[in-house]
C-alpha cells in the first residue's frame, strides 16, 4: 500500500498526560479511513501510551521515532 | 403432617434465556467503562477527569455516576452558595462548589496544598480538572447526577453544569455498573 501523505499534525510538545492522547483523539475523529496523522509529544510516558491506545481504538501506529527528547507518532486512521 | 405435602402449583416451565445477540463477524461490541464520581477531592477528581477523557478518547464509552460530594464540583462557576434550607446553604459555604475549588484529601493546609498542586501543574503543564472536564464532554462522556444527592443538597438541575445528563438513582447506576466492562468507584 503506498504510504499517504500526512494532513494533520498534532503538536502535543509539553503537555503531560492525559493530553497528547486526547488531542490526537480530537484531531483523528473527523478523519476519514486511512488518513494519516503525525504527533509530536515530550511525555516520556506516550511511547506505552500510544501503543496502548493504538491497541484500543484499532488506529494503526505505523512509525515511531524519537529525536532528542520529542516522540513522533504516525497514525492511520483505521 | 408435612406442610408442603404436593405443591401448589405445577411448576413454572423454564424459559429459555434469550440467546445473546449475534455478534456480527469482525465487530467488536464497544467497550464501556463506568466510574462512580464520590468523594469531590481535588486528588481523586482530577483522575476520575484523566480516566474518563482518556477512556472517551480511546473508543471506550464511558459513562460516570456523580453522586454525594462528588457533585458539588459540578455545580455553575457562578453558583456560590446553593441549597434551600440554612443547611444546605452552610455545606456550601463551607465546601464552596465548582471545578475550581476542590480540596486536597491529605496536606490541604487551608488551600496551600491545593494552591502548591496547581503551580506545580501549571509548571508541567498538567491539565486542569476543568480542562480535563472540557475534553471529556466534548469526547461524549456522560456525567449522570444523583438524584437523591441533589434533593439532599437542595441542588436544582439548573444549579448544575449544562453538559451533565439527566439525573437517577441507584438502580440506574447498578445497572451501568452491572453492563459494563470495568467500573471504579473514586
Amino acid at each position: 500500500m503506498a504510504t499517504l501523505e500526512i494532513t494533520t499534525h498534532v503538536d502535543a510538545r509539553g503537555l503531560s498526560c492525559p493530553m497528547p492522547i486526547v488531542k490526537t483523539a480530537q484531531a483523528i475523529k473527523p478523519l476519514a479511513s486511512g488518513a494519516m496523522v503525525e504527533v509530536l509529544a515530550t511525555d516520556a510516558g506516550s511511547v506505552k501510551d500510544f501503543a496502548a491506545w493504538s491497541r484500543t481504538t484499532g488506529h494503526e501506529l505505523v512509525e515511531q521515532s524519537v529525536d532528542g527528547a520529542v516522540y513522533r507518532f504516525v497514525i492511520r486512521h483505521k | 403432617m408435612t406442610l408442603l405435602a404436593e405443591p401448589i402449583a405445577p411448576p413454572i416451565p423454564v424459559e429459555p434465556s434469550p440467546a445473546p445477540a449475534l455478534e456480527v463477524e469482525g465487530e467488536v461490541k464497544t467497550k464501556e467503562l463506568v466510574i462512580v464520581n464520590w468523594s469531590g477531592e481535588l486528588d481523586k477528581v482530577w483522575p476520575v477527569m484523566i480516566l474518563s477523557s482518556t477512556a472517551a478518547a480511546s473508543g471506550v464509552r464511558c459513562k460516570v455516576f456523580v453522586t454525594f460530594w462528588g457533585l458539588l464540583p459540578f455545580v455553575k462557576d457562578q453558583k456560590r452558595i446553593v441549597g434551600e434550607n440554612w443547611m444546605q446553604k452552610m455545606l456550601t459555604l463551607m465546601q464552596r462548589p465548582g471545578i475550581d475549588h476542590l480540596k486536597l484529601s491529605k496536606m490541604n493546609f487551608m488551600g496551600m496544598g491545593p494552591w502548591m498542586m496547581g503551580v506545580l501543574s501549571k509548571k508541567y503543564r498538567v491539565a486542569s480538572p476543568r480542562e480535563l472536564l472540557e475534553a471529556a464532554t466534548t469526547l461524549g462522556v456522560e456525567f449522570i447526577p444523583c438524584q437523591m444527592t441533589m434533593d439532599m443538597f437542595g441542588l436544582k438541575r439548573e444549579d448544575l453544569i449544562d453538559e451533565m445528563g439527566e439525573p437517577a438513582g441507584a438502580a440506574t447506576a447498578i445497572a451501568m455498573m452491572t453492563d459494563a466492562d470495568a467500573s471504579l468507584f473514586i
